[in-house]
């Protein structure tokens, strides 16, 4: 059999985060945690693969406290075939480094890994540094940020984004690359019978014990970054309100778009 | 390393609101922390009125006095050949202005990175952007880009001449490379970043948005070298700063093939992507789903025509429909720096808000008086954007034919 490990992780759904006018803090209540839309893709894209090539078997991988179980869950419900989550107080405050370390030091002992999919960021935090990092770890080949993956024989074909179009890249396995998503992509929900049978399947979860990973390498005190204070976004334009009829109003602007040399 | 919450704790539950885990309670009117929901991100600390939080980090003291300048990678343009190299980036610029302040504040010298097939005198360009020194790598085998062979390049660099601080750009490629090179080396690199400062203690302060724009976080790599952070583009403004002397240091850094294990196939570059060039637009006329139909939003391509300008989009424009995701203006689309910044029927959310606030001026026309969008605004228009905007290209037309 061939390995395939997919990342995931859970994270708050952005979209619904609504900031409280009054302190400038976030609203914390009523948002729910969703799997990360780009590692949803990826596990689409490791199940279209397992379905052109049997032997694959697909691990599924997540860090993050108890309730992250629940994405692994909906990756096993949708026909992954493995799920660990790495749960530990002591991996608490992990930064992109810490996190990419003890992510690869689980695939290390979980299995040989002969290809990793990642999502090409999580929506909470939008680093894209993990990957990488896990990349870098593992000492294998990298593509970041692609669009569509496929296998031909021993050879990964991906097509990635550069600044100003795509690029067609091949590499031989292992590799590790990160998905981005095509836009109006409509990512699948397990069916109820899925769900129901996926239930049997267990989720293994694992400590930093576990993985043999070094202690001083994790969570906060293995992390190089340090949040030193979170605040919101600051505002200082002062404005002026213009409250006329709409023909004073395009006067105003062609005045000050003239004055500004925007117009002649 | 730990949480605690102090005795001083008065229950007054902004923690238990805040937490974005759901890790907090209050027990008999005291905060208790769950140790295995808390991911230590510190936002408890950040609300609470009597500092009763504290996250207890070790502080090494480690010698970094080797460490020193301000360097920046310097990237170009991808040329549909694969074997040519494109010019210097406009990101790369905006790093360098920026660059420049942090090594003022610093007193140390500001270093460009350049790996090139040949130079093309690129350190006469760079000097004209505050750079003191140019760090060169020329190798026929730096084309095309690989993120092993860069990276491997850049890890002897760093090893052999000890830079306090490094930024790479943003873009597809700076966030390929960095966060490799910064596993390679255990060192802190933030991404994405839109502000950058140096505080008391001589560290780089990296300011970013986080929780899709929502927040902004101020982090800090104090136990490591080089602090490294990706810069989001066109939100440092480009300044010339020149110089009369530049010193060219060149490294033969050996390139052995085996390194490069990923190969282009085909090369595709977007051809409509460089007509709309959002990101290097000085004037955007941009809408929202306060134009209400696709057909009303049409209308601004008209406008922006007039002006010379090109057309933005808020999310949720894109999402009703009106207009294609390539015009999106914001933190998932792009963020823009015109110099001036049209906003039809956007009402601001604050992911929008992210991607063009930098604008050098705002005019922002919503029938409500306290639409978001008005906030970041210097001119606030409280009115219908479509009959705004019908009545703005009437009159922009007729001074044209008289003009």
């Amino acid at each position: 059999m061939r390995n395939i490990f997919v990342c995931i992780k859970q994270v708050p759904d952005t979209t619904e985060v609504k900031i409280n006018p009054k302190t400038g803090t976030l609203i914390r209540q009523g948002v729910p945690s969703i799997l990360n839309p780009y590692d949803h893709f990826a596990l689409v894209c490791a199940l279209k693969l397992k379905k052109e090539n049997p032997d694959f078997l697909i691990n599924v991988i997540s860090m993050g406290p108890p309730q992250a179980k629940s994405v692994i869950q909906l990756a096993l419900a949708l026909g992954c075939d493995n799920g660990y989550l790495l749960s530990d107080p002591s991996f608490a405050g992990s930064d992109t480094w810490a996190t990419s370390y003890a992510l690869s030091m689980a695939i290390k002992k979980i299995a040989k890994p002969d290809l990793i999919i990642c999502g090409m960021q999580a929506i909470d935090g939008d680093t894209a540094q993990v990957g990488p990092g896990i990349a870098a770890q593992l000492a294998i080949p990298q593509i970041t940020f692609c669009q569509e993956i496929e296998l031909r024989e021993n050879k990964l074909i991906a097509k990635k984004h550069i600044d100003d179009g795509y690029d067609i890249v091949e590499t031989s396995l292992p590799c590790l690359v990160t998905m981005s998503m095509p836009k109006d992509f409509e990512l699948p929900f397990p069916s109820f019978v899925d769900i129901v049978q996926s239930l049997s399947k267990e989720i293994k979860i694992y400590s930093a014990k576990d993985i043999g990973a070094d202690e001083n390498l994790i969570g906060l005190a293995g992390s190089p970054t340090q949040v030193l204070r979170i605040y919101p976004p600051p505002r200082e334009v002062k404005t002026v309100y213009i409250k006329s009829s709409s023909v004073e109003a395009v006067e105003r602007m062609i005045e000050i778009m003239r004055n500004e040399n925007f117009i002649k | 390393m730990s949480i605690e919450v102090l005795g001083n704790c008065i229950g007054c539950n902004k923690c238990v609101v805040v937490c974005p885990f759901g890790a907090i309670s209050m027990v008999n009117k005291k905060a208790v922390i769950d140790l295995t929901k808390c991911t230590l991100c510190s936002l408890c600390v950040s609300v609470c009125p009597v500092k009763a939080i504290v996250i207890k980090r070790e502080v090494f003291k480690k010698d970094f006095s080797e460490y020193k300048d301000v360097w920046v990678f310097i990237e170009f343009l991808d040329d549909y050949d694969l074997l040519k190299m494109g010019e210097i980036k406009k990101v790369s610029f905006e790093l360098l202005s920026e660059g420049r302040k942090l090594a003022d504040k610093l007193k140390n010298k500001l270093c460009a990175v350049v790996l090139c097939d040949v130079n093309r005198d690129y350190e006469k360009i760079l000097k004209e952007y505050g750079v003191d020194r140019v760090y060169l790598i020329e190798n026929k085998d730096l084309l095309p880009y690989d993120t092993e062979v860069y990276s491997a390049c850049i890890v002897s660099l760093i090893t052999k001449y000890k830079p306090s601080i490094f930024l790479f750009p943003a873009t597809y490629k700076g966030r390929d490379l960095a966060p490799r090179i910064a596993a390679n080396l255990y060192v802190g690199l933030t991404a994405d970043c839109t502000g950058l400062d140096i505080n008391k203690d001589g560290l780089l302060v990296q300011s970013r948005p986080a929780f899709g724009g929502n927040i902004m976080a101020d982090i800090l790599s104090p136990n490591s070298r080089p602090q490294m952070a990706t810069v989001r583009p066109n939100v440092m403004k480009v300044e010339k700063n020149y110089r009369e002397n530049v010193e060219v240091v060149r490294e033969n850094t050996k390139i052995t093939p085996d390194l490069r294990r990923v190969k282009i196939v085909k090369r595709i570059i977007n051809p409509s992507s460089s007509s709309i060039k959002l990101e290097n637009a000085e004037i955007i006329v941009s809408g929202g789903r306060g134009m209400k139909t696709k057909e009303r939003f049409e209308i601004l391509f008209e406008l922006a025509k007039l002006l010379d300008g090109c057309v933005g989009a808020s999310r949720a424009a894109v999402e009703s429909g009106f207009i294609d995701k390539k015009h999106q203006v914001g933190q998932s689309g792009t963020t823009v720096r015109p110099k001036l910044y049209l906003a039809f029927g956007i009402s601001g959310a604050v992911q929008h808000i992210v991607g063009m606030k930098n604008s050098d001026r705002i005019i922002a026309i919503n029938k409500d008086p306290n639409a978001s969008i008005f906030s970041v605004s210097h001119y606030a228009i409280v009115g219908d954007a479509y009959d705004i905007a019908t009545k703005l290209i009437d009159r922009l037309k007729v001074l044209k034919n008289r003009g």
